[in-house]
């Protein structure tokens, strides 16, 4: 058996788990929470009133919203993009890039499209890697050389490689549910009450009003912690992305001239042009509306991305392990 | 990849298939007799070269190995706009298990030094009877060969490349996937 230069980064597996652990147990409340208030209510009051209806109802359009996302990922952020797909003839230097790391990483190679925009940027998506598409934008290819093309796109394809849409959608999933619920219930509340005082159903909506209070209460705390959690976690996915990446193309440090030369670029642009870009973040390998990179500023912990000191210095940490010798 | 290993968001570095190299001198006589196609003798070793000390040692030690052994022409090497580094081999045209035992000594002294991943493909040169090129790629990763027609303009002769699969499809194991039959365009010996 020969051996390994590519340890693995224990920490980093280990602050992701506890994430994990932690929004399934965010979850897990969330569930338990809204069984025993819509339990307690109908029990007292017979029937949950619009309660539980509105439970069902937000759980539904959650499922269908996230699944949405999940399937048609790869054409929503293209069209997002306005990027267009490209056939080898098309762009045989960026086919070339990507045949190679296909080749390196023993992976099938995804369909690969360029967006005409300005900004530099990549992201990959597509739900399974037989559909995955890798996206870089015009003004990617324009700024970075090839060697920091090929750290950008192992990055990307490595977001592949860890099926971080589905992941994503998965964590994501309860969330949505419980801003919709925040939402419902507000409409219901705003709607239902008024109709209730005019009907003759006076009685069951007067019991319906607290709990529906109740759950909007639950679907606010849920969402504030997995919006925090989600983005945490999301932060760890790009670490081992960028982990990954480096480590597959064993260059690190272009990796890290690419992340330097694109953060450096984005803050220069105007705004304007960085806020129509906001909806693809989360896809993006750094993201549009990047702040100052702080250590543990509010924008860190809202961030996407991890602070561009922190990807350099695990880049630096890998750049110093392939070079040492023994 | 496992399931926790999706969850955790790691990848482990594919290892290479190195022993399926042998089977190419035998390939190399069946390819002669069944379509008068005959290697150049030359065959070639391409990988992405990690940054720092440990792979630039590893890499020197290699060149000078190979070039102490008993062939006249020593071992070029050299890089491709991609950034991989290839090392091309030269024996003479009928000296095809030489060329193999070279090309696996670039490999295991890679693999020794723990830098297997880093090894992408080998190639072995031929011609057909026309003088056209035609490659044997060996993917390290896959373990398995696929046959690259290289014409002039970027554009691949497939009719060669699936007749060339049709007479190897007992010696080697080819690549099933044909996605999967990356071009390597301006491959150095080849």
């Amino acid at each position: 058996m020969a051996r390994t230069r590519y340890a693995s980064d224990p920490g980093l597996i280990a602050r992701m788990g506890a994430t994990m652990f932690l929004l399934g147990l965010v979850f897990t409340g969330f569930v338990l929470a809204l069984f025993f208030v819509l339990d307690y209510y109908g029990s007292r009051h017979g029937g949950g009133g619009g309660g539980s209806g509105l439970v069902v109802f937000a759980v539904l359009i959650g499922a269908a919203v996230a699944f949405g996302g999940y399937y048609w990922s790869d054409k929503i952020a293209l069209n997002t993009a306005r990027a267009r797909l490209v056939t080898p003839q098309q762009a045989p230097e960026l086919h070339g890039i990507i045949d190679r790391i296909c080749a390196l990483a023993d992976m099938p190679k995804p369909r690969v499209a360029i967006s005409p925009m300005n900004m530099p940027n990549a992201f990959a998506t597509g739900r399974s890697s037989k559909v995955a598409v890798v996206c870089v934008t015009q003004g990617l290819l324009q700024r970075l050389d090839p060697r920091e093309l090929e750290g950008v796109l192992a990055h990307e394809m490595s977001h592949v490689a860890h099926k971080d849409v589905a992941v994503m959608t998965i964590a994501s999933f309860l969330g949505i549910v419980a801003a919709l619920l925040v939402r419902m219930g507000f409409y219901a509340e705003l709607f239902g009450g008024g109709r209730g005082r005019g009907g003759g159903r006076g009685g069951n909506n007067q019991n319906a009003l607290p709990v529906m209070l109740l759950v909007m209460l639950v679907g606010v705390v849920v969402y504030a912690i997995s919006f925090l959690l989600i983005r945490l976690l999301s932060r760890y996915r790009e670490l081992s992305a960028d982990r990954s990446g480096a480590l597959l193309t064993g260059q690190p440090s272009a990796r890290a001239s690419a992340l330097v030369k694109v953060t450096g670029d984005m803050a220069r642009i105007p705004t304007r042009d960085l806020r129509q870009a906001e909806p693809l973040n989360a896809f993006y390998f750094a993201p549009a509306l990047s702040g100052k990179s702080g250590d543990m500023s509010l924008s860190n912990l809202f961030s996407t991305h991890p602070s561009l000191q922190k990807r350099l210095a695990q880049l630096d940490k890998i750049s110093k392990q392939l070079g040492s010798a023994s | 990849m496992g399931f926790l290993d999706t969850l955790l968001g790691r990848t482990k570095p594919v290892p290479p298939n190195l022993d399926a190299l042998f089977a190419l001198p035998s390939a190399a006589i069946t390819l002669q007799a069944a379509m008068d196609v005959n290697p150049t003798g030359t065959g070639s070793v391409c990988f992405r070269a990690a940054e720092g000390r440990a792979f630039s040692d590893i890499e020197k030690d290699l060149r000078d190995l190979l070039n102490m052994g008993d062939n006249k022409t020593p071992v070029e090497v050299s890089a491709d706009s991609y950034g991989f580094t290839w090392l091309v081999c030269r024996h003479s045209a009928d000296d095809i298990e030489g060329l193999v035992t070279d090309l696996h000594a670039v490999n295991s002294s890679l693999e020794n030094g723990g830098f297997g991943p880093q090894l992408l493909c080998t190639i072995l040169s031929f011609r057909d009877p026309a003088a056209r090129p035609l490659g044997l790629v060996y993917l390290y990763k896959r373990g398995t060969f696929y046959p690259f027609a290289p014409q002039p303009g970027q554009r691949r002769d497939n009719a060669l490349e699936l007749q060339v699969r049709g007479s190897l499809g007992d010696d080697l194991k080819i690549e099933p996937d044909l996605g999967r039959w990356f071009p390597v365009w301006g491959a150095p010996g080849l």
